[in-house]
C-alpha cells in the first residue's frame, strides 16, 4: 500500500467536480486523482499512491522505477488482487475468491501487469 | 558482492559502494525510516554489501505494522455490522486483530471491499444510499492527503453514508520518540522519500540540529539506498548533521502544497499510540471538527475498545530498531506469514516479513528451532 507507482498520464477529465485522469502504469490504466498536481499534463509522468498523483517526476526515472517494480514483481503485489494474495497467506484453499465486487479487480487492460514484467 | 549483479545498473552500485567503503573509518549505525526501504535493504542484500561498520537499523516506517491493535479491532467490529460495507487496502486483510482478521470477517459474512483507492469507497457510498460504508484510513503522510480529500469530497458532495476509520500517523515525532529514547543507538536517518514528497523537508532541519543527527531524504529503489548511505556516512564522518535531499527527482524542499493545505483543512495534529511502541505525543492526524461527522469511530461508538497485544510478539522492538527481527523467540517457528502473531510478519512492507522472505534459510543454520517447510512468497 505504500507504494508510490510512477504512471503516464493519457487524458484528462472532470468527475464529481474533481480533477482525474487516466494514468498507464506500465501497462495497468487506473483512474487517478490530479487536484494535488493541477498543472498535470497529458503525456506527462506523476508518482501515483492510492490513485492519488502526489508529484512530477521526469519521464526517464519514472520509466527506470516501473522497470524495476515490474522485474520485482511489485507491480502485481500493488495492482494483484489482494483477496488472492491472502487465501495464498492464510492456506486457505479455491473456492473463497474472486468476489466479482471488487474495484480493486475489476479488469485492467487484459494482462497488462504480466506484459510489463516480461517487457 | 554476490547480489551486485542484481542491480538495475551494476557500475554505479558498485561505484557508489566504493565510495562507502573508501570513507569508512568507524562503526556507524543508520536508521532506515520507511518500511520499502527495508524491503529492498534485504531484498538485494544492501545491508550485507555494506562495510561491516556500517549497520542499518530498521525503523517504524510501515503503516500496516504500527497501526494499533485496538483499532484493528475497532475496524473488525464495524466491518461485522450488518448494513456496513468496510472497505480497506488490500494489506490489511490478514493483519491480526484480537483473535481474528478482516479476511475472517469477510468469509463470515461481512462485506469487506478491497479498495485501490480511497475514491472508489466513496464512490460504492455513492452506489449504495442505503448502506454504511466505512474505510480504513490508516497511513502515513503519502497515504493521508488522498484519505482527506475523500472526506473532503464526502462532505462537499453530501453524501451521508460514507465514513471513515482514521489511524493515520507522522514520520517526525516518531524520529523524536527514537531520538530521545535512552536505548537508541540510531546515528543518522535515511528519511522515507515519498513522505518528504507530500510533506517536504520543512520539519527535519530543526530535528536534524536539535539532536545532531544527519538526515538524509532517501527514495527507496536499491540506488537510492545505496546514495542514501553514501551521503549519510560522508556527514557521519565528516561531523556534520544537516538535511540531505537525496530523492530530488521526487522530492521539492517546499513538498506539495495543494496537499498540505488539504490535510491542513481536514485533519488536525494528535497523539497516536503505535502499534508495539505505545502513544507518541502529537504523531498522528484526527479529523478535524468541521469533519467529525465522518469518523467512523463515533457513528459507530467503538471508541471504548481497548486490547492486549501478544505477549510473545516483540514488534514494538522490531520497530525501534532495538532487536532485529530474528532474535525475536517466535520469529519462523510460532509466528510466519501464514500464522502471523505481529503485523510486522503479515505486512509486505514490515521487517519480519521481510526477513522471513528473503533471509530465512541464511538464518536457519543459527536456529535450534524448527522451521516450516514450504516457504509463502
Ligand atoms: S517475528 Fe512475529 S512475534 Fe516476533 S516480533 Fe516479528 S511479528 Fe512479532
Amino acid at each position: 500500500m505504500c507504494l508510490a507507482v510512477p504512471g503516464r498520464v493519457l487524458d484528462i477529465g472532470e468527475k464529481d467536480g474533481t480533477r482525474m485522469a487516466t494514468v498507464d502504469f506500465g501497462g495497468v490504466v487506473k483512474e487517478v486523482c490530479l487536484e494535488y498536481l493541477p498543472d498535470l499534463q497529458v503525456g506527462e509522468y506523476a508518482i501515483v499512491h492510492v490513485g492519488f498523483a502526489l508529484q512530477r517526476l521526469d519521464e526517464e526515472s519514472a520509466k527506470q522505477t516501473l522497470e524495476l517494480f515490474a522485474q520485482l514483481g511489485m507491480l502485481q503485489e500493488e495492482f494483484g488482487d489482494p483477496w488472492e494474495r491472502a487465501a495464498a497467506e492464510a492456506g486457505a484453499g479455491d473456492g473463497d475468491w474472486p468476489f466479482a465486487d471488487d474495484i480493486a479487480q475489476q479488469p485492467h487492460t487484459g494482462d497488462a501487469v504480466q506484459e510489463a514484467q516480461q517487457q | 558482492m554476490k547480489y551486485i549483479e542484481e542491480f538495475q545498473d551494476p557500475e554505479l552500485a558498485r561505484r557508489l559502494l566504493d565510495d562507502i567503503h573508501a570513507t569508512v573509518t568507524r562503526p556507524w549505525a543508520l536508521m532506515e525510516v520507511c518500511g520499502g526501504q527495508t524491503h529492498t535493504i534485504i531484498r538485494h542484500g544492501i545491508d550485507q554489501l555494506l562495510p561491516e561498520q556500517v549497520e542499518l537499523i530498521h525503523g517504524p516506517g510501515c503503516p500496516v505494522c504500527v497501526t494499533p491493535l485496538e483499532v484493528i479491532d475497532k475496524a473488525l467490529e464495524i466491518a461485522s455490522r450488518p448494513g456496513v460495507i468496510f472497505c480497506s487496502f488490500g494489506d490489511m486483510l490478514r493483519v491480526p486483530g484480537t483473535g481474528r482478521d478482516l479476511f475472517q470477517v469477510r468469509s463470515e459474512g461481512g462485506d469487506v471491499r478491497v479498495v485501490y483507492s480511497p475514491l472508489d469507497a466513496l464512490r460504492i457510498a455513492q452506489q449504495n444510499p442505503a448502506r454504511e460504508v466505512v474505510f480504513f484510513g490508516i497511513g502515513f503522510e503519502t497515504t493521508a492527503p488522498p484519505n482527506a480529500m475523500t472526506v473532503h469530497q464526502a462532505k462537499k458532495l453530501g453524501i451521508p453514508n460514507f465514513s471513515l476509520l482514521v489511524s493515520h500517523v507522522r514520520v517526525p515525532p516518531a524520529i523524536e520518540a527514537i531520538m530521545t529514547s535512552p536505548s537508541c543507538r540510531v546515528q543518522a536517518f535515511l528519511a522515507a522519500g515519498h513522505v518528504c514528497s507530500v510533506m517536504g523537508m520543512g520539519e527535519y532541519p530543526e530535528l536534524a540540529a536539535r539532536h545532531r543527527v544527519p538526515i538524509v531524504v532517501t527514495g527507496f529503489e536499491p540506488l537510492d539506498i545505496l546514495e542514501g548511505v553514501r551521503r549519510a556516512v560522508r556527514q557521519l564522518e565528516r561531523g556534520e548533521h544537516t538535511v540531505d535531499n537525496a530523492y530530488a527527482r521526487a522530492v521539492r524542499p517546499e513538498g506539495n502544497p495543494a496537499a498540505l493545505a488539504m490535510l491542513e483543512d481536514v485533519f488536525e495534529v494528535t497523539d497516536r499510540a503505535w502499534r508495539g511502541i505505545g502513544v507518541i505525543p502529537a504523531s498522528g492526524w484526527r479529523l478535524s471538527a468541521r469533519y467529525r461527522d465522518y469518523d467512523a469511530e463515533h457513528r459507530f461508538s467503538v471508541t471504548g475498545i481497548a486490547t492486549q497485544e501478544p505477549a510473545e510478539c516483540r514488534s514494538g522492538e522490531v520497530l525501534q530498531g532495538l532487536i532485529k527481527p530474528h532474535e525475536c523467540e517466535a520469529f519462523g517457528t510460532t509466528c510466519t506469514p501464514r500464522t502471523p502473531l505481529g503485523a510486522t510478519m503479515v505486512s509486505s512492507e514490515g521487517a519480519c516479513a521481510a526477513y522471513y522472505l528473503y533471509r530465512r534459510l541464511d538464518l536457519a543454520p543459527a536456529r535450534t528451532a524448527p522451521l516450516e517447510a514450504s516457504p509463502v512468497v
